[in-house]
């Protein structure tokens, strides 16, 4: 099964393979990711998941020797996005990221979510101030900083400095957001905070995020998908694969038997 | 029993903490031969060329008679060709080191270049005089000039600038310019918003370091052909008519520290030794300067990162 019906889809995922020089990290994997919904891509350490998602914003073009196979239709124009006729940076202003460990620039808080505008060749001072100010907000973090735009990211905590990456990423009104296991740097109380934003998130775009935590997978997705040795085991409604799931590999992972 | 296990026990650590101590003594005692020779060389050159330190001496040009002479072309001389050095090697070797780290792939040509570029950092010196001999003075006719002379230093000092522009490039993480990339931003936006600005310290450094070593370089300087008394300067760079500025001085012949030090260095009479001497401690200071903004402006700009 690798779509859920009912939900309007905003990517499609056809036969897609990928390969790091000679290894065959994706197999064949098809799946439809819906709009405005939370998808969550679950697995073992090393199953490629983090691999899978970043072949939504063609991180892998940035390395040497990386191969993609097969198609990521993104909707509504059908674009295939994995395709070597599309610019890989075309992609990257379409769906943006949150990584792994919270990764802001060395600059001000301020200057951190406008990045991704001047990029875009924003220069408008009173446009950027209202973007920051909006991406700030949707990330939960303008009260916090409202005062103090201007210092250093790194001033911030943990927990706060990945609330500024997810404004940064949040800033330039992407289709997708990915969020590669957003809080696994982070504690418990910086995590519900992140899950919360996550789930407000989805009101305004569609979200893909990758976890080891399955609580954390049961929480926050509508829809999961397990992966397992490069290849998609089972993919349905979040529900359904926590507590029926059709395949034993997915009933002995979530259960706790291996992985 | 117990009781002499315990006691093997301290009987060991005693013996092993006597090696520690040992290795402490002979680590401070290399320690001071590093240091106190150049201190005492320092003293030595500072107490010879006392009795020359006074305004004159910085305002003077050469003399034939020591107690007139001063050093007036001299570091007027080795600052021109500084300029010339690093407006030549940091352009260059930051341009060249952002495209072996950010832009080439990594493949035997590059690796090739690779290996050549840290060996040229160990080529002598006067060879690089012989070539800019041959390229700067007769090929491209610029004459035994302020340009040659700075131009020349400039090829001496690349490598280093090369390589710690590479290290300091480098050091910024790859999740920074994945942050970047992910944003939609090109290779050329990531180096100019972010590589370049998070590594300026690293750079800083290894320029200052390279002009450091080219402020005492005499051996290329004199192949091709400094002069070792010269008794005018060099044009203004300010002109006081339209367009206010001339660049008449890199024609200039010209000499430089090291050179006026050896110069005096070779007469018989005392009095010039004084001379060196003093010279040689102004050339010191000039260095120290140096080192110490390069280590100012560092721990200012990293401050500012944390990763």
């Amino acid at each position: 099964m690798t779509s859920v019906p009912g939900k309007k889809i905003k990517a499609e995922v056809k036969n897609l393979n990928f390969y790091y020089t000679s290894v065959h990290a994706l197999k064949i994997i098809s799946l439809d990711i819906p709009e405005k919904q939370v998808t969550a891509f679950i697995g073992p350490s090393g199953c490629g998941k983090t691999t899978y998602l970043r072949c939504f914003n063609r991180m892998h073009d940035l390395y040497h020797g990386n191969r993609y196979e097969g198609e990521i239709v993104l909707h509504p124009d059908n674009v295939n996005i994995v395709s070597a006729q599309v610019d890989p940076i075309e992609v990257r202003m379409r769906i943006s990221m949150v990584f792994q460990k919270p990764n802001p620039f060395p600059k001000s808080i301020y200057e951190n979510v406008a990045y991704g505008l001047r990029v875009r060749g924003t220069v408008k001072k009173g446009v950027l101030d209202e973007k920051v100010e909006q991406a700030l907000r949707g990330a939960a973090l303008w009260d916090e900083t409202r005062d103090r735009l201007d210092s250093l990211a790194f001033n911030l905590s943990g927990g706060q400095q990945q609330r500024l990456c997810i404004a940064r990423a949040l800033a330039t009104d992407p289709e997708i957001i990915l969020f590669d296991e957003p809080t696994s740097a982070l504690d418990p109380l910086a995590t519900a905070r992140i899950e919360e934003l996550v789930t407000e998130l989805k009101e305004r775009v569609t979200i893909i995020i990758v976890t080891h935590n399955m609580q954390q997978a049961a929480r926050v997705s509508d829809t999961t998908a397990f992966l397992y040795m490069g290849e998609l085991i089972e993919y349905g409604p979040t529900k359904q694969i926590f507590t029926n799931p059709d395949k034993k590999q997915t009933d002995d992972y979530i259960t706790g038997r291996f992985g | 029993m117990a009781d002499r296990q315990v006691e093997q026990i301290r009987d060991l650590i005693s013996r092993h903490k006597r090696w520690d101590s040992i290795f402490a003594v002979i680590g401070l005692l290399s320690m001071l031969v590093g240091i106190l020779t150049l201190l005492a060389l320092f003293i030595q050159l500072f107490i010879d060329g006392m009795p020359r330190f006074h305004a004159d001496f910085f305002t003077s040009f050469p003399s034939r008679r020591a107690e007139h002479a001063g050093i007036l072309s001299a570091w007027v001389g080795t600052v021109l060709v500084m300029l010339v050095t690093a407006f030549a090697a940091v352009p260059l070797g930051v341009a060249s080191a952002v495209y072996l780290e950010e832009y080439a792939r990594k493949n035997w040509l590059t690796a090739i270049i690779e290996i050549n570029v840290t060996n040229l950092a160990g080529v002598p010196s006067i060879v690089y005089g012989l070539l800019a001999l041959g390229l700067f003075v007769y090929t491209f006719r610029l004459g035994q000039s302020i340009l040659s002379a700075g131009l020349t230093l400039a090829l001496l000092i690349l490598p280093v600038v090369i390589v710690a522009t590479r290290e300091a490039i480098r050091a910024v993480p790859g999740s920074i310019r994945e942050a970047a990339y992910a944003l939609g931003a090109t290779k050329w936006q990531t180096v100019r918003d972010h590589v370049l600005p998070y590594s300026t310290g690293g750079i800083l450094t290894g320029v200052i370091i390279g002009l450091s070593r080219a402020i005492g370089e005499t051996a290329p300087i004199i192949t091709i052909g400094a002069l070792t008394f010269i008794a005018f300067l060099p044009h203004s760079p300010f002109t006081p008519e339209f367009p206010f500025v001339s660049f008449q001085w890199l024609l200039d012949p010209f000499t430089v520290m090291p050179i006026q030090m050896f110069n005096w260095t070779s007469r018989p009479e005392e009095a010039f030794q004084h001379n060196a001497a003093a010279a040689g401690v102004i050339l010191l200071l000039m260095t120290l300067a140096m080192n110490g903004i390069a280590i100012y402006l560092r721990s200012r700009i990293r401050s500012r990162l944390k990763w």
